[in-house]
């Protein structure tokens, strides 16, 4: 495996889909590579980054119409 | 989060628990309104399908036995509101290039070529950034760049990406919220991937990356 071949797979590895071979076969070429250790370390640092857009601020007024409506829903059952 | 604590999740929404609601609100709904942007495209109308997918959610609540949990049946129900409604503004326009082709399904690579020499080794690798301050890392620039790279993904690659590495579904749970193959899910959020991580290198290391593919 080549760090062009690397590159392609590191999502297939992060997500456990590579087969126990594959897995190895990447494992030991990642254990020499500088360059694709960083690669595989910044997709990580993404997927970090990433997950903290997740809890964003509601504006304030779709949260207030949001509890309004379930108020209503409540008060109708 | 444990099972029983979903469970009791439900049960105090059922019991009209408004607390309840709002915590639902703070987890998911800035997700939620981004990923009904990448099938309707307008800001207003994205909030609507949002707030739509919301109160179809609460219309339908008592019928709920959380076979899924909560939070799965809170995004398919949005799915399912964001389709009818592109399916919908489809019709009104119809020759809006919003969904047009894409190269989501793709496997071409990823990384451009001539960073690798002819033997397909990295000739210009990326420089690690463990040498650069955490607080530059992880810094409100730095979100903003993957904001912004997030924005700039075709639709498919987004959809896939925010709701596996923003909401953070299981891969599992992606592929059938969508309706497609675990290996095209794969497909497609290894390209998403793969452009956010190449806009923060443009980013982190200016000097180190070329334009993407």
């Amino acid at each position: 495996m080549n760090c062009r071949q690397v590159v392609e797979l590191m999502t297939d590895y992060l997500e456990g889909a590579l087969s126990a071979v594959e897995r190895a076969r990447f494992e030991d070429h990642i254990a020499g590579c500088d360059g694709c250790r960083a690669y595989l370390a910044q997709l990580r640092m993404a997927r970090k980054i990433m997950g903290r857009l997740a809890g964003e601020p509601v504006p304030p007024t779709v949260e207030k119409e949001l509890l309004e409506a379930f108020r209503s829903w409540r008060s109708t059952r | 989060m444990g099972e029983t604590s979903v469970d009791s999740e439900l049960e105090a929404l059922k019991a009209g628990d408004e607390a309840a609601f709002q915590s639902l609100i703070q987890r998911y709904h800035s997700s939620m309104f981004k990923l009904a942007m990448t099938y309707v495209g307008d800001r207003g109308v994205a909030e609507d399908v949002v707030q739509e997918a919301w109160l179809t959610c609460l219309r339908s609540l008592d019928r709920f036995e959380g076979r899924s949990s909560l939070k799965t049946w809170l995004y398919g129900i949005l799915v399912n509101v964001a389709r009818a409604r592109r399916r919908k503004e489809s019709r009104i326009l119809p020759f809006s290039s919003f969904w047009r082709r894409d190269e989501s399904d793709s496997h071409r690579p990823t990384v451009d070529r001539s960073r690798f020499g002819s033997d397909g080794l990295w000739s210009d690798g990326p420089s690690s950034w463990d040498n650069i301050p955490e607080s530059k890392v992880l810094g409100e620039e730095t979100v903003q760049q993957v904001r912004s790279a997030i924005d700039a993904l075709p639709p498919k690659q987004r959809e896939v990406i925010l709701l596996r590495d923003v909401a953070g579904f299981e891969a599992t749970e992606v592929s059938s919220l969508l309706g497609i193959s675990p290996a095209n899910e794969r497909v497609r959020l290894h390209r998403a991937r793969a452009a956010v991580r190449q806009k923060l290198e443009e980013y982190l290391n200016p000097t180190n990356s070329e334009a993407a593919p």
